[in-house]
């Protein structure tokens, strides 16, 4: 069960092979047994979940199941739901149980899934290792000694690790793909404004998208249908007909074109990654498509503009974890601005601070155009480029991250080179399109190499049946680590 | 050398929608602390705002109702602070786009006659809650209810040139926004808050620094306020000193301002468009609609009550209210125009004082329109004397006595208008009151109205007074 498909799990609680209650047993047993390794989850309860999955058994018996009843699902504690901790990895909201469920969550329920666990984060989404969590960093399940990608690093080891079938995260510069590519699963960020952030804790609103993880693009659109969908409570949610993701699945490549961005070939791309990639394209031009070159010229500010975009937001979104209201608060304080500093001080860790700080000082007074308003001007760019891309070619494919995962604590103390891990991830964030990650080899040390795909707006149906169609022709999705119990 | 006085005024005026500017809790005044305060208003993780579409309309409306400019497209924009009360630990409001640009609001200044005070912009954004300082020994509480609390800004040129055009500017603009159903005006409540940007000038020059003076809940107080701040200002210019820029409290108790923070201490707002929430679009018909659903402007009503005679003063205070205009429309319009000024003059004088008595809004008038036309009918034809009917008849239609001509026989107040009967009384009288027929033919015309009442008096009122009168005359005149 732990290797199966998602259709297959639901085809086995359909067929009552297996039920809802014992099959998310097994997931919570994999977790006791690998979550003390792997410190993917933030938060386990068995008994809420059970409570679900006896639901779930209850509505497979009377007949009324949905695809993905009975199933569980583990989501980044991003995600608030009723009832459950939701820390969002900080110190800040150590104690925050949420008194509402998210409109991802609310979702989920509805399809009868079962809430498997919270799992682990860089605090507040910010970073790309897992490890600025206050609940300790993720480990790599390839390698424990390297870092699974983050932000979503616990979704991304949780699938990895076979401890969930399937789990959700969020992908503000990459937060889902960068995490897919490294742990050696498969990751989509939608299309922004395609799945509600109501309930999401933001980080940066206006590149902020919910997504799945899953081992396979099969699996990727069952996801998708039940998590995408409009919501009122979300301004910038899109008002459009339901579809069914898994609809183009089985089409052929031929004449598919898919196009190159040299930009993303370029320095700072390590060769283990380059030649996988390499052998990916050609693998996609035998299935038939057809390859172009095509140019993302303004890819390389892609960094610096978002680097100013995010923090700016994120500055202003985090400003409502004061203390007051819930959440942790400074033991002792002399008066109010007191309570404030250390309260903030005291309850984000570093790089949260750091953030905070630049997005400050981008956003004050004589700052904000040279910073704020320059990096909107050079973000309409990136999606210029995309938009002329797209006149070329249907899919943009390259690397996912320059180099495989990296060892826990290579990072840490240069901001900078960590940034640059999203290098190929963040310009689709920019310029709000669908992208996924789908691992198409290994590289160095035997870690997995992540091939990322660039979609139209709403293209989400193309991009899953290029990689099914991929994933038809290799089994570089179904390999996972070994050694781990 | 004259001081010119420049002032600006900012108004915050609460919309009456029923629910807040991005949530869906109640807007409604006076609950229990924190129980009108949702998810989105106490800003817990993950909630996002969404825009009240009435309270853009009521935007709409009020920009229509002043010739301004409404803006096809208009930005949210996060002002950022830290405040107790600032649960978000930003206010959304409209920074460099706002919905409404432009209009102008005519008023009638004491020295300047008939003018117009241009605004600038007037844009949405919703409130904050409230810190309690006071109620708790060593904390402060902090009541949500009103955060989040739609507001629309309206702010002037600073062209108004005395305290008292800005009373009269507020008063107009107060009653703009009650007309078109914007605001309820009710400003014990805060629904209707001044604060007036306050400077002054050698006539001709540059603008001087300018203090913005808070917290004018009051029309009184906001005149007070403003002449003593002018006062204020002029003694330290004229003693040689320099105005501070700074933010000033009006204290009603003591009657002064006093200083809350300089600009040294204000803050960096860090203003940048929401990114929660897309750029405001009105579309052309929706605007269309709501000018189409716009109710006659006070102005044009105002010109068919001159139209009736009315006095222009009397027509002003009709239509000082919609409910008022519209009573008083509905009561006159029905009747022969001759009996508009005894019509007005009933609404503005007794309808009015027991409207007032009983704290009614003249839409829950105890006398209908219709009651006021058929009692002037009976004083037009005779049946009752005037004095009678606002006196005695109208008190009766208040008390739902029943209809005009039902109580004026169940009272017993149909007028003597037989001259026999009348020509007895005023014997009676003029036998009675000797000294008076005596005076009176001395030339002392003071008495004879001491006869009339005399005559009235003995008739309960109900003598047909050019009667009583004429009846009089020529008896005295024997």
């Amino acid at each position: 069960m732990l290797n199966s498909s998602l259709k297959e799990l639901s085809s086995a609680l359909a067929s009552k092979k297996i039920s809802s209650v014992e099959l998310t047993k097994t997931f919570l047993e994999r977790i006791t047994a690998l979550n003390g390794r792997l410190n993917a989850f933030i938060t386990v309860d068995p008994e809420k979940s059970l409570v679900q999955a006896r639901a779930a058994d209850a509505r497979i018996a009377q007949g009324r199941a949905a695809p993905l009843t009975g199933v569980p699902v583990a989501h980044k504690d991003i995600f608030v739901a009723r009832d459950w901790l939701t820390t969002c990895g900080s110190k800040i909201l150590s104690n925050f149980v949420s008194p509402y469920d998210a409109h991802l969550i609310e979702r989920f329920n509805a399809a009868g899934a079962v809430i498997l666990g919270k799992t682990n984060m860089d605090e507040f989404a910010m970073g790309s290792s897992s490890e600025s969590s206050f609940y300790g960093p993720v480990k790599n399940p390839w390698n424990t000694d390297c870092v699974p990608g983050g932000s979503s690093g616990g979704s991304a080891a949780a699938v990895a690790a076979r401890m969930a079938p399937a789990a959700t995260g969020t992908d503000t510069g990459g937060s889902i793909r960068q995490p897919a590519a490294l742990s050696g699963i498969c990751g989509l960020k939608p299309t922004y404004g395609l799945v509600s952030r109501y309930g999401m804790v933001a980080f940066a609103s206006s590149l902020d998208q919910g997504g799945p993880f899953a081992k396979s693009a099969e699996d990727l659109a069952m996801l998708l249908d039940v998590m995408a969908g409009f919501d009122e409570r979300d301004s910038t949610s899109i008002e459009r007909d339901a579809e069914d993701y898994a609809r183009d699945l089985d089409e052929p490549l031929s004449g598919l074109r898919v196009g190159v961005p040299k930009e993303h070939f370029g320095e700072g791309l390590a060769p283990d990654v380059g030649k996988a990639v390499e052998e990916a394209l050609a693998q996609l031009e035998k299935l038939g498509a057809k390859r172009v070159p095509v140019e993302l010229r303004n890819s390389g500010l892609s960094v610096p503009a978002y680097y100013v975009i995010a923090p700016a937001e994120a500055s202003s979104n985090l400003s409502r974890f004061d203390g007051v209201r819930y959440g942790y608060r400074a033991k002792d304080y002399t008066d109010l601005a007191d309570m404030y500093r250390r309260t903030r001080a005291e309850g984000f860790g570093a790089e949260v601070r750091r953030r905070i700080l630049i997005g400050t000082y981008v956003l004050s007074h004589g700052y904000y155009d040279a910073y704020y308003l320059k990096a909107q001007k050079v973000r309409r760019l990136i999606a210029n480029d995309f938009t002329e891309a797209f006149k070329r070619c249907d899919v943009v494919v390259g690397p996912t991250a320059p180099t495989v995962a990296f060892r826990l604590g290579a990072k840490t103390s240069d901001p900078v080179q960590m940034y640059l891990n999203d290098i190929y991830t963040i310009p689709a964030n920019l310029a709000g399109l669908p992208a996924a990650s789908i691992p198409c080899g290994f590289g160095a040390g035997g870690l997995p190499v992540g091939l990322h795909l660039v979609g139209n707006y709403f293209a989400e149906a193309r991009l899953l049946n290029l990689a099914h169609q991929y994933q038809k022709a290799t089994d570089w999705h179904r390999r996972e680590p070994r050694g781990l119990q | 050398m004259s001081w010119e006085i420049v002032i600006g005024l900012e108004t915050h005026a609460q919309l009456s929608t029923a629910s807040k500017m991005f949530s869906g809790a109640s807007t409604a005044f006076g609950a229990l602390a924190n129980t009108q305060a949702s998810a989105v208003d106490m800003a817990l993780p993950g909630v996002l705002p969404v825009a009240n579409k009435g309270a853009v309309e009521r935007a709409i409306r009020f920009g229509l109702a002043i010739g301004a400019t409404i803006n096809r497209r208009s930005v949210f924009a996060r002002k950022n602070y830290f405040y107790p009360d600032l649960p978000k630990g930003y206010q959304i409001s409209q920074y460099e786009l706002p919905i409404v640009q432009g209009g102008e609001i005519p008023i009638v200044s004491p020295t300047r006659g008939e003018i117009v005070i241009r605004l600038t912009r007037a844009h949405l954004e919703e409130d904050a809650g409230k810190s309690l300082h006071e109620d708790f020994h060593g904390m402060s509480g902090i009541d949500l209810n009103r955060a989040g609390t739609p507001l629309l800004e309206i702010v002037t040129e600073p062209e108004i040139r005395s305290a008292e055009e800005a009373v009269a500017y507020a008063k107009k603009l107060h009653q703009i926004v009650t007309w078109y159903d914007i605001c309820d005006g009710n400003m014990q409540e805060g629904s209707f808050r001044c604060d007036a940007n306050v400077s002054v000038r050698r006539p001709g020059a540059p603008l001087g620094t300018r203090c913005e003076i808070k917290n004018l809940n009051s029309f009184r107080f906001m005149e007070k306020a403003i002449q003593f701040e002018v006062k204020r200002q002029i003694e330290i210019l004229e003693d040689g000193g320099r105005i501070v820029q700074e933010t000033r409290l009006y204290d009603p108790d003591r009657d002064e301002t006093r200083s809350m923070r300089t600009k040294e201490e204000a803050h960096d707002y860090r203003y940048f468009p929401d990114p929660d929430l897309l750029p405001l679009v009105v579309k052309e018909e929706w605007i269309e609609k709501v000018r189409d659903e716009l109710p006659e402007s006070p102005f044009e009503q105002k010109k068919k009550l001159i139209a009736y005679e009315i006095p222009v003063e009397k027509a002003e205070q009709l239509t000082s209210t919609r409910n008022s205009s519209t009573f008083a429309i509905a009561t006159l319009m029905g009747a022969p125009k001759e009996r508009a000024p005894v019509l007005a003059n009933w609404i503005l004088g007794p309808l009015a004082a027991m409207l007032n008595e009983e704290r009614l809004d003249i839409a829950q008038s105890k006398v209908s329109s219709d009651q006021l036309r058929d009692l002037s009918e009976r004083v037009a034809d005779g049946t009752v004397s005037s004095t009678v009917a606002a006196s005695v008849v109208l008190p009766a239609l208040w008390q739902q006595e029943g209809s005009v001509d039902a109580i004026i026989e169940k009272r017993g107040l149909k007028q003597i208008s037989d001259s026999g009967a009348i020509e007895k009384i005023v014997d009676e009288v003029l036998a009675a009151n000797a000294r008076q027929v005596e005076d009176y033919r001395a030339g002392k015309d003071k008495a004879f109205n001491s006869l009339v009442g005399q005559v009235m008096k003995a008739t309960k009122g109900k003598a047909n007074p050019a009667q009583a009168n004429e009846i009089l005359k020529r008896k005295l005149a024997r």
